[in-house]
């Protein structure tokens, strides 16, 4: 037991599962090749330096749904939807995911083809106590939901 | 008879105050586990318990697989309900962490003390073997009655050990188990603390362990959850599987018996 | 090792939810270990959903996504019996896929 490395034997045994989808993972790396982070918005440290990044500071919009607990047990586990109304705000392209006082706002971005509906769901850490962001982008302008969610330290936690 | 009167006024009374107490608090929690969701990470750590289980280890390179977890060997559904138990090749009561070890050291010819050292996860690190093996069995025990043995002496006596050492109060802040956990709708901070001295309290926790802890992102086990409750007390350090963790979990089994099993379980 | 992604795809009224789970530590680069050494950063980057060889959703992560991460989805003109695939790749080259089909 004292040799049992657990980080070598999640490497092994994704090596095992990786050989058997080779063939059919052959084609999404052509996709990979087509796509582009948005690296400078995942690095900026303050909010202001984020809607910069993004191109402009995001207007309010009720046409975005946002789901965050009023409270969350513990910041690391912090779960997070994004729905918009599509009949109100159309042509959504890209939803973001900013957490106003991490170490880097931006904790998510999700690319929306017309194939998909503009929903996202995901977990993220949340620093401390603060807003969050659930903005969507149309054209090239960007429309905003904000949701504060209090950062809780957990107690014993039976 | 105005005893039995004035006791279930008070029980009432009691009971109405914990209501509210509970619901309270529960409302924020169902808010955010109804974000949460249904999915629990420890499903990745049971894959691997299983995997762990069935591979050859240690000196002599056999599995677990012929181990007896007090349904015979290699049965796995429904042990972990049943513990603690007596064995009676290792002579004394044993929770699913104590049996492990004892497989380990005997089937596999390991060392205690390594199975010891290493078995509980610590800052940075992403899983135990022990906690991977613990998860899994517990997962094979999920839906079924919590019903642990007291049928034999030593069983029993590892109750009332259990139980005394639940209200032994020492340490520099002059603690016991019972100092957070005999009272009913009471919290620390957010997190609500069950009363384990009645059936509900302890089965709801009992049952629930081991369980994937988000802010660890890891499986913990009832043995780690045991020795972290007196480590917040400021008390020595509990050993894995030891008299005093198997006595412990004992008494929570016990008094959560009837109860069902829901782990691996999902935490804070 | 078991699989490092579990998925569900399952067909609504007019939409195909996706949900998945995968395994990852997500560290952010700011932690320390137990000997106080820092633990790097290591956390997924690229996350693609493909249905019917089509990307269907395409997700930029920061390490600020939670460890063992979770995302769901949901897209149009999946039917009963279709593939759906998830891909990603995290900042120290590491990948992971897997597949499932639309119940």
């Amino acid at each position: 037991m004292g040799n049992w490395d657990p980080l070598g034997l999640t490497r092994r045994g994704f090596i095992k599962a990786s050989s058997t989808l080779w063939v059919a993972a052959t084609l999404p790396q052509k996709i990979w090749a087509a796509t582009l982070r948005p690296a400078a918005a995942f690095q900026t440290t303050t909010l202001e330096a984020t809607f910069e990044a993004l191109g402009s500071v995001p207007k309010f919009s009720d046409a975005i749904l946002f789901s965050t607990p009023d409270i969350a047990e513990n910041g690391a586990v912090v779960p997070v939807k994004i729905e918009v109304d599509a009949a109100a705000l159309p042509g959504v392209s890209k939803l973001y995911v900013i957490v106003e006082k991490n170490p880097n706002p931006v904790a998510a971005v999700f690319e929306v083809p017309p194939s998909a509906q503009p929903y996202a769901e995901t977990r993220v850490k949340v620093a401390q106590t603060g807003k969050l962001y659930a903005v969507a982008e149309v054209d090239g302008q960007l429309f905003m939901t904000e949701k504060e969610t209090k950062v809780t330290l957990g107690g014993c936690g039976g | 008879m105005s005893k039995g009167f004035f006791s279930g006024l008070l029980a009432t009374l009691v009971g109405l105050w914990s209501f509210t107490a509970i619901s309270e608090t529960d409302g924020v929690f169902d808010e955010y586990r109804e974000l949460m969701g249904d999915d629990n990470p420890a499903i990745f750590v049971i894959y691997d318990g299983e995997e762990i289980w069935f591979t050859p280890a240690g000196p002599k390179s056999v599995s677990l697989a012929q181990c007896d977890l007090g349904l015979g060997p290699g049965v796995v559904e429904g042990a972990y309900a049943q513990l603690p138990r007596y064995f009676s090749d290792a002579q004394r009561v044993q929770d699913i962490e104590a049996r492990l070890e004892y497989c380990m050291t005997h089937l596999q010819g390991r060392s205690p003390d390594k199975v010891r050292a290493n078995a509980y996860s610590q800052r940075g690190e992403l899983g135990t073997e022990l906690e991977a093996l613990v998860a899994w069995i517990a997962d094979q025990s999920s839906g079924l009655t919590i019903a642990p043995a007291q049928a034999h002496a030593k069983e029993r006596s590892a109750y009332t050990l259990g139980e005394s050492l639940f209200y032994y109060r020492a340490g520099p802040h002059d603690f016991s188990c019972a100092t957070c956990h005999e009272q009913t709708g009471r919290r620390i901070r957010l997190q609500a603390l069950p009363n384990l001295t009645t059936h509900q309290g302890a089965a709801a926790a009992y049952s629930t362990w081991p369980a994937y802890r988000v802010s660890q992102g890891i499986v913990r086990t009832m043995g780690w959850r045991m020795r972290d409750c007196m480590r917040q007390q400021r008390m020595p350090e509990l050993i894995m599987g030891s008299e005093a963790s198997v006595a412990l979990q004992t008494y929570l089994s016990v008094n959560g018996a009837g109860g069902s099993m829901a782990a691996p379980g999902l935490k804070r | 090792m078991a699989s490092r992604i579990r998925i569900r795809a399952q067909l609504k009224d007019d939409y195909c939810e996706v949900k998945a789970l995968m395994r990852h530590p997500m560290e952010t680069g700011l932690r320390k270990d137990q000997s106080g050494a820092a633990i790097p950063a290591n956390f997924i980057e690229d996350v693609q959903v493909v249905h019917n060889d089509a990307v269907v959703m395409q997700a930029y992560w920061g390490a600020a996504v939670s460890a063992n991460p979770f995302l769901g989805v949901r897209f149009k003109g999946g039917a009963q019996g279709d593939v759906v695939k998830i891909i990603w790749r995290d900042n120290q080259g590491d990948s992971g896929s897997g597949e499932t089909t639309i119940r």
